[in-house]
């Protein structure tokens, strides 16, 4: 459960937003400047609101009232870039571990066979970051979070930055990464058709205000 | 020609020992006021980064009898140093490798500086969100990806500790053995009858010196950026 209930200014722009989420998928839909990465930040810990609380499942990650404020290196929250932002220095296979090395989790080499094998990033691991291309840094990328054990997916528009190609290429594991991983999702979105594919409950953004909540059928149009 | 003396040994010896000491020394220093000056906002920054850079555009002989004034024997730092820790800079050639450090620093923090300021945060933020406190998000990313940068500023400053010459000579004279480095034994030599032949040698010597450290640094700086960025 994802809990909400914040506002931040940040310059001329203002943001204000008040939902609870129980959905597996929870779709961040809105177009660009309408708020959805400031507030995928602050779920993440990136950013502190002016004022307000975000909890997830039960546990407050900020309560501005209380001074209180988890700083995103202890939130367990996996955060999957736009622009993946891969380690350049490290290999694939380092990237995937790093956060199992950071949260000093012991390891698991069952869950990283089955996150590979999910992602089909097998062959990828000797490789550096600059060796790959965009799909791959991007499965790389959903590994990388996957594996550090997260309780929350921050996934930031994933397809954002690839072609149609690549696109109908990472979709079926995204939806395979929705159905296997049993791990709550927030998906952020300009796109209708990606949205409905994936989410299971919308949060409608538009210029720093909630527009809609509510089911996939919130969504604009029928068009694919 | 080549018949290198035993005085001139020792000052070749020392200048090497009091350039990698005040390296050694100034770097992790180095390091942490480059990530300060490119990473944080703090009351006082602007003063901090002037004072860093005032021993470039002081007069050396000024700088040599600053520190004078303040790690020599009676000076404020100095002589708590001498009572407390048993520390002496005065006329030692420690006392030359703190003027070769802070004379370097300026040059040693400015490539450090630049490179930790051309970290792309974003990846810091990636790390971050993996689970790395902010030192380890500083030991596993920024540094290694800085450290083309890191190594620059290190052979800049060793190489201007090398030379440095005015405000060594003013901070802790010119002692043979102890605090006369391959510059001021030249200086000597030259005001010396018939020390040109000796001086010439020495003067070969710091060519070799700096071209050798231009050369480990240009190798150093290729293997970084190869292991940076995939072959």
């Amino acid at each position: 459960m994802l809990r909400v209930d914040i506002v931040k200014q940040l310059g001329e722009f203002s943001l204000q937003a008040s939902f609870t989420s129980e959905g597996r998928v929870t779709g961040l839909f809105g177009a660009s400047g309408a708020g959805k990465t400031s507030l995928i930040n602050m779920i993440a810990g990136l950013l502190r609101p002016d004022r307000g609380i975000i909890a997830i499942d039960g546990e407050t990650m900020d309560d501005t009232a209380a001074h209180l404020h988890v700083p995103a290196h202890r939130r367990r929250i996996g955060y999957v870039f736009q622009d993946a932002r891969l380690f350049p220095h490290l290999d694939v296979r380092q990237n995937l571990d790093y956060g199992r090395r950071m949260n000093r989790l012991a390891d698991d080499p069952a869950q990283r066979k089955r996150v590979v094998d999910l992602l089909d990033i097998g062959g990828l691991l000797d490789r550096r970051p600059g060796q790959l291309s965009g799909g791959e840094r991007q499965r790389v990328a959903f590994g990388r979070a996957l594996l550090s054990k997260p309780r929350l997916l921050l996934l930031d528009e994933p397809l954002g930055s690839l072609d149609e190609g690549r696109k109908v290429e990472i979709l079926p594991y995204l939806i395979r990464l929705r159905d296997e991983a049993r791990i709550p999702m927030v998906y952020v979105s300009h796109d209708v058709a990606e949205l409905r594919q994936l989410a299971t409950q919308i949060v409608m953004l538009r210029h720093g205000r909630i527009a809609a909540f509510g089911g996939v059928k919130v969504l604009p149009g029928t068009a694919p | 020609m080549f018949d290198i003396s035993p005085t001139e040994w020792t000052a070749i010896q020392l200048s090497l020992r009091v350039a990698t000491v005040a390296t050694l020394v100034a770097t992790p220093l180095g390091i942490a006021v480059a990530w300060l000056l490119a990473r944080r906002d703090f009351w006082g920054k602007a003063a901090l980064d002037a004072l860093i850079y005032l021993p470039l555009v002081l007069p050396p002989v000024v700088t040599g009898y600053l520190l004078l004034l303040t790690f020599g024997r009676r000076g404020l730092v100095g002589a708590w140093l001498a009572d407390h820790l048993g520390i002496v800079f005065a006329f030692r050639w420690t006392g030359a490798a703190l003027a070769c450090g802070v004379m370097s620093f300026p040059l040693l923090v400015r490539p450090i500086r630049l490179s930790i300021e051309a970290v792309d945060r974003r990846l810091e933020q990636a790390a971050e969100t993996l689970g790395a406190t902010p030192l380890r998000v500083f030991l596993t990313i920024t540094l290694p990806l800085a450290l083309p940068g890191v190594l620059a500023g290190m052979v800049l400053g060793f190489a201007k500790a090398i030379g440095e010459f005015g405000a060594t000579i003013t901070f802790v004279s010119n002692i043979p053995g102890e605090t006369q480095t391959i510059s001021s034994a030249i200086y000597s030599l030259i005001q010396t009858p018939h020390g040109d032949t000796a001086a010439l040698r020495l003067v070969v010597v710091s060519v070799l010196i700096a071209l050798a450290a231009l050369v480990v640094s240009e190798m150093l700086a290729r293997r970084a950026t190869q292991r940076l960025h995939g072959n």
